[in-house]
């Protein structure tokens, strides 16, 4: 399954694709909740490595709209909790990921992404 | 299909304090065991794999909660900088010698290379790349250290046994920035059978060069082997058999 935890990590690395390969955009996607245990240590540990604009978009995508769309100063343990929702319960099953700036596209098929490239791709 | 072997929970070897929350990186997560210790662990990761009908076997039989990815990671991670905590690798970095076209990516350096690269930029600075693999040479050893070194990463060789046939196993243990073990970069000790074989980069350079590499083994047709041979083929009755002297079983001078 995608998280959008791991989506939030992940941009293009076909060869030259070095600018405005992240996020990658989600296409045709099937989602399935799952619940994980909350452990707010975890939830706030992560927040300096989100890019949280790209988290609002992806999650907006796959129609959750629980979080604001700047990062807040402060984050009270309700917040913590709608991150805790969006970055690992939601799990994205099926559909595609396209970078932004060379197309490329990684399909997802039970939930595992295809991140193979074609040999003219390879850096 | 081997399975993980860890010496010590993934905390110790990745020098993350116990309980602080990471996220990490299998690489080459297999079956989905080392996944399972993760998951035990309480730590996020995420997990790549090369075999499609495989992959998606571990989704569903395991139930792991890392996110898997099918990868060839020869071909280099895409994740943002600083990423994960730390890596984990299991029985993996020998495939990345192979190579299964004759297309220039193909060779292992560049494998290799791409590999190390796009890896130490995915790691968050300080951490640490733990891989247990299974090299058959020095030769592939040395590739893979100096690889590594040339894309940014410390650390080393350590061997667990090694001098045990049965229990030896191979681990590189790479840092990115100081490996969170405060000022002094610590690799792990190796477990001993007598000795172990712990070193960095340069000394195991130093330790090759020593090692007589042109040593033969004991030879197997040694004297007494012959002697015995020739007793043999006398009660068999064979005709022929030279008679046993001072010059029985000498080494003679290589004819060709």
């Amino acid at each position: 399954m995608v998280r959008l935890i791991t989506h939030n990590l992940l941009a293009c690395h076909v060869k030259g694709c070095t600018s405005n390969n992240f996020p990658l955009k989600f296409q045709d996607v099937q989602i399935e909740l799952q619940e994980a245990d909350f452990n707010p240590d975890m939830i706030t540990n992560l927040l300096p490595r989100l890019e949280w604009g790209a988290l609002v978009d992806a999650a907006r995508l796959v129609g959750d709209t629980s979080l604001p769309p700047e990062q807040p100063e402060m984050m009270d343990d309700d917040l913590l909790r709608k991150l805790h929702h969006v970055l690992l319960e939601i799990h994205v099953v099926e559909g595609v990921m396209i970078c932004p700036n060379c197309s490329h596209s990684y399909p997802i098929s039970n939930g595992i992404p295809n991140m193979l490239l074609a040999e003219h791709e390879i850096g | 299909m081997s399975r993980p072997e860890f010496q010590a929970p993934p905390e110790i070897l990745l020098n993350i304090p116990p309980g602080d929350p990471a996220i990490l990186l299998d690489i080459g997560c297999g079956s989905g065991l080392s996944g399972e210790i993760l998951d035990e662990e309480g730590y996020i990761w995420a997990g790549c794999r090369y075999c499609p009908k495989y992959a998606w076997w571990v989704a569903l039989e395991r139930e792991v909660e890392g996110d898997l990815f099918l990868q060839d990671v020869g071909q280099g991670f895409g994740f943002r900088p600083g990423s994960f905590d730390g890596a984990i690798s299991i029985s993996v970095l020998q495939w990345l010698l192979n190579a299964e076209t004759s297309h220039p990516t193909s060779s292992p350096p560049h494998r290799l290379n791409r590999f190390f690269t796009t890896l130490h930029s995915a790691l968050r600075n300080p951490s640490r790349a733990i891989f247990q693999f299974y090299p058959t040479s020095d030769d592939q050893i040395q590739l893979i250290t100096s690889i590594a070194q040339k894309a940014g990463f410390g650390g080393g060789i350590v061997v667990d046994y090694p001098n045990s046939n049965k229990a030896r196993k191979v681990f590189l243990c790479l840092f990115v920035g100081g490996g969170g073990g405060g000022q002094q970069q610590q690799l792990p000790m190796g477990l001993a059978g007598d000795g172990d074989e712990h070193a960095r980069f340069e000394n195991r350079r130093e330790k090759e060069r020593k090692r007589d590499r042109s040593g033969k083994r004991k030879a197997v047709k040694d004297k007494d082997w012959i002697l015995k041979k020739k007793e043999l083929y006398r009660q068999r009755g064979k005709e022929g058999v030279p008679r046993d002297s001072k010059y029985t079983a000498r080494k003679r001078k290589p004819a060709f």
